[in-house]
């Protein structure tokens, strides 16, 4: 079983899910990601790092499109999801984000129930016809995320009441409550204790299996842990990209090699 | 201690034993301010304290009225030999006073008295008898008990405002009345009694302060709340919904924004004038009528509602606003479901605050008509409560308080108390559903 599992996981990633090419950003004046091409590939995890201010969040927040809520912010180049280019002007940023699902650094779970808070993204796509299509929905959300044996005797307890890492996690398992295909991460575990991070790492990995997943991440042994494929950014430039065994054995660069060293950053 | 932080590069600290010169300064600085807010608070509690008891004190006796309790029966055949004479209420007088004698006697009362001093102490008892007649044609032949409402200067004298010493002869109270009055009063004919007529009655007072009563304004007030609340409630929030979410910050919102807060300080009067020639004049809305009224303070109830809304938005977290998105809501879905939710109290309070404000308005009311003595009857039905002309509680207040009459001036007094249980009440109901909304996990 498990074997099956890891030749299917195999194929799949050959897919590439998510294609970047020549990405600018500029906030106002100031040019923030500068020409970044990236391929992302299906059912792997890819960690974005690299020192504060690099730019990986902004590159990342661009691959949903939440950029577009800050007023100064101006994106160039194509960002194509399976072909599709998701800047177009045809595509409705709603239904994009609803294909990308993201989690973010502090856990912001919604100061409603726990089984509101999971149930809230199948509501508003009409995903569920029936109470228990989506009892179902939450259920299934709550054990992909990991969390559901903490919390099954008390789906309606407030969300917010729950301990760090259980809302990190409640907010992933909402996060793919809504069948995303590519799932964003922004430092996920920074407000976290290392054990509560241990299980969401465990969490990822267990997500690699349904998802594309980029995880932006300040901790190097994180995205060794987790990932992949890692991506270096430097000063808004993504200074290499690779397989994340060989970006921190053998880095091409000399700047990724003072970074993962501890010389810049 | 410079010279020992010379000698090993460090700063000494002392004994935490001793405090030293500067702990003990900031010390004595945060008495002081501690201190200082203490005095306030006292202060404002004072002037509170001293406020209520002279609402309370001057205000109170005019929930009091005094009344002559008398049983009255009434056969068939008095009625109609009262109804066929030619001065029909002298006849009906005539049979009270008989009535009144025969209970004075059964008291054992023993007073001196004229028709001209009954007209003195209880008005014009014929004419009250007999509208009851009139009215409840029933009654005839059965015991009626009267209570016969007593006359200003009568009802001053139980309050204190007159008195044996100073009280010259007139023909409207000479001081043998007072004599009757008080044996009256230790027959137990005279009484005190709550005056629901304050509250409930519906007579604006214009020549008869013990009659006069706040309802009719009170309602007028209530309607013209309603007209506030439904309109500014909802504009004023959708405004505020979208400068906050959704508005472009641009030169005009900018200019939108300034001007909103400056509307906030523009005073009551103006609005009144504006509203004197726009709905007016200019749409021919009826005069003096709560809708009216209600549209005019809901301009002025409006930018109070706007910057108080537009601050609880800001309030709530930014995270909860990526969370909504970042699963696909629509931005109008995030704002809606969860961002409203939690501004909620916020908004609540700033318009409890704005209609509190609106209701203890009567500049702006005077200009378009809502003035004291319009107040005459209670409306006869919902439309015509917004449209009917109509008085409100503060410029009916403000009628009665400009009347030479102590009795007015009594009326003033508790009409402000009316006022406050009406605050009180819509304060409480703000609070009630703050608690309600507030989400504290």
């Amino acid at each position: 079983m498990n074997d099956m599992r890891i030749v299917k996981r195999d194929v799949d990633m050959n897919d590439i899910k998510i294609s970047a090419k020549g990405v600018q950003v500029y906030y106002g004046d100031t040019h923030a990601i500068k020409d970044v091409n990236v391929e992302i590939k299906d059912k792997t995890v890819t960690a974005f790092i690299g020192p504060s201010g690099c730019g990986k969040s902004t590159f990342l927040r661009c691959l949903n499109r939440m950029n577009d809520t800050i007023d100064i912010c101006r994106v160039e180049g194509s960002i194509q999801i399976e072909g599709e280019d998701i800047y177009d002007k045809r595509v409705d940023p709603v239904q994009l984000r609803a294909k990308v699902g993201m989690v973010f650094q502090k856990p912001n779970p919604f100061p409603k129930s726990i089984y509101d808070n999971v149930a809230y993204g199948p509501r508003i796509h009409g995903l569920a016809r029936t109470k228990a299509d989506l009892d179902e929905i939450v259920e299934k959300s709550l054990r992909r995320g990991a969390i559901w044996n903490e919390v099954k005797d008390r789906l309606h307890a407030p969300g917010t009441g729950l301990s760090g890492g259980q809302q990190q996690r409640l907010c992933i398992a909402r996060a793919v409550a809504t069948e995303p295909e590519v799932l964003l991460m922004d430092e996920p575990c920074s407000a976290l204790d290392p054990i509560a991070t241990a299980q969401v790492e465990e969490l990822i990995d267990e997500l690699r299996e349904n998802f594309s997943v980029v995880i932006v991440t300040h901790s190097m042994q994180q995205a060794a842990r987790v990932s992949q494929k890692t991506a270096f950014f430097h000063l808004g430039n993504l200074v290499e990209y690779g397989e994340t065994g060989q970006i921190f054995t053998n880095p091409q660069d000399p700047r990724t090699e003072s970074y993962i060293t501890g010389r810049i950053g | 201690m410079s010279d020992q932080s010379a000698s090993n590069g460090r700063i000494s600290h002392g004994s935490l034993m001793v405090a030293d010169p500067r702990t003990k300064k900031r010390n004595a600085a945060e008495a002081r301010f501690r201190a200082y807010g203490i005095v306030a608070i006292s202060i404002g509690v004072l002037f509170l304290a001293a406020l209520a008891f002279s609402i309370l004190r001057s205000g109170l006796p005019a929930f009091t009225q005094y009344v002559a309790k008398l049983e009255v029966t009434l056969s068939q055949e008095d009625y109609d030999a009262a109804e066929s004479k030619m001065l029909k209420t002298a006849a009906y007088t005539d049979i009270f006073i008989e009535n009144f004698s025969n209970a004075l006697d059964e008291r054992g009362v023993d007073v001196a008295y004229d028709s001209d001093a009954i007209e003195r102490i209880l008005g014009k008892v014929g004419g009250d008898i007999r509208g009851h007649y009139r009215e409840h044609p029933d009654d005839i032949g059965r015991p009626v008990t009267f209570q016969l409402q007593t006359s200003s200067r009568v009802e001053g004298y139980f309050k204190g405002r007159v008195d044996r010493e100073s009280l010259v002869d007139s023909r409207f109270l000479v001081k043998t009345d007072l004599d009757i009055v008080d044996a009256l009063t230790d027959a137990d004919i005279l009484t005190g009694r709550f005056n629901w007529a304050f509250i409930k009655g519906t007579d604006a007072g214009v020549d008869n302060p013990g009659g006069a009563g706040i309802g009719a304004a009170a309602v007028g007030s209530l309607f013209m709340m309603l007209v506030v609340l439904l309109l500014s409630l909802p504009i004023g929030v959708a405004a505020s919904i979208y400068l906050e979410e959704f508005a472009p910050q641009n030169k005009f919102t900018d200019i939108v924004e300034v001007n909103i807060s400056n509307l906030a300080a523009v005073p009551s009067i103006v609005f009144g004038i504006l509203g004197l020639s726009v709905f007016i004049q200019f749409m021919h809305l009826p005069q003096s009528a709560p809708l009216v009224g209600g549209l005019v303070l809901t301009l002025m109830t409006l930018p109070t509602i706007i910057i108080s809304t537009r601050a609880s938005l800001k309030a709530v977290p930014p995270s909860i606003r990526d969370a909504a998105l970042g699963i696909g809501a629509s931005k109008m879905q995030s704002v809606f479901h969860h961002v409203l939710p939690l501004a909620m109290p916020g908004i609540l309070t700033g318009t409890i605050i704005g209609l509190a404000q609106a209701l203890g308005e009567s500049a702006p009311l005077l200009l378009i008509g809502m003035v004291g003595f319009v107040a005459r009857e209670f409306p006869d039905g919902v439309v015509s409560g917004f449209l009917d002309p109509n008085s409100a509680m503060p410029a009916q207040i403000y009628t009665w308080a400009a009347r030479a009459d102590a009795g007015f001036y009594e009326k003033a007094w508790g009409g402000i108390i009316v006022l406050l249980a009406f605050l009180l009440t819509m304060n409480i109901i703000a609070i009630i559903l703050r608690r309600r909304f507030e989400r504290r996990w």
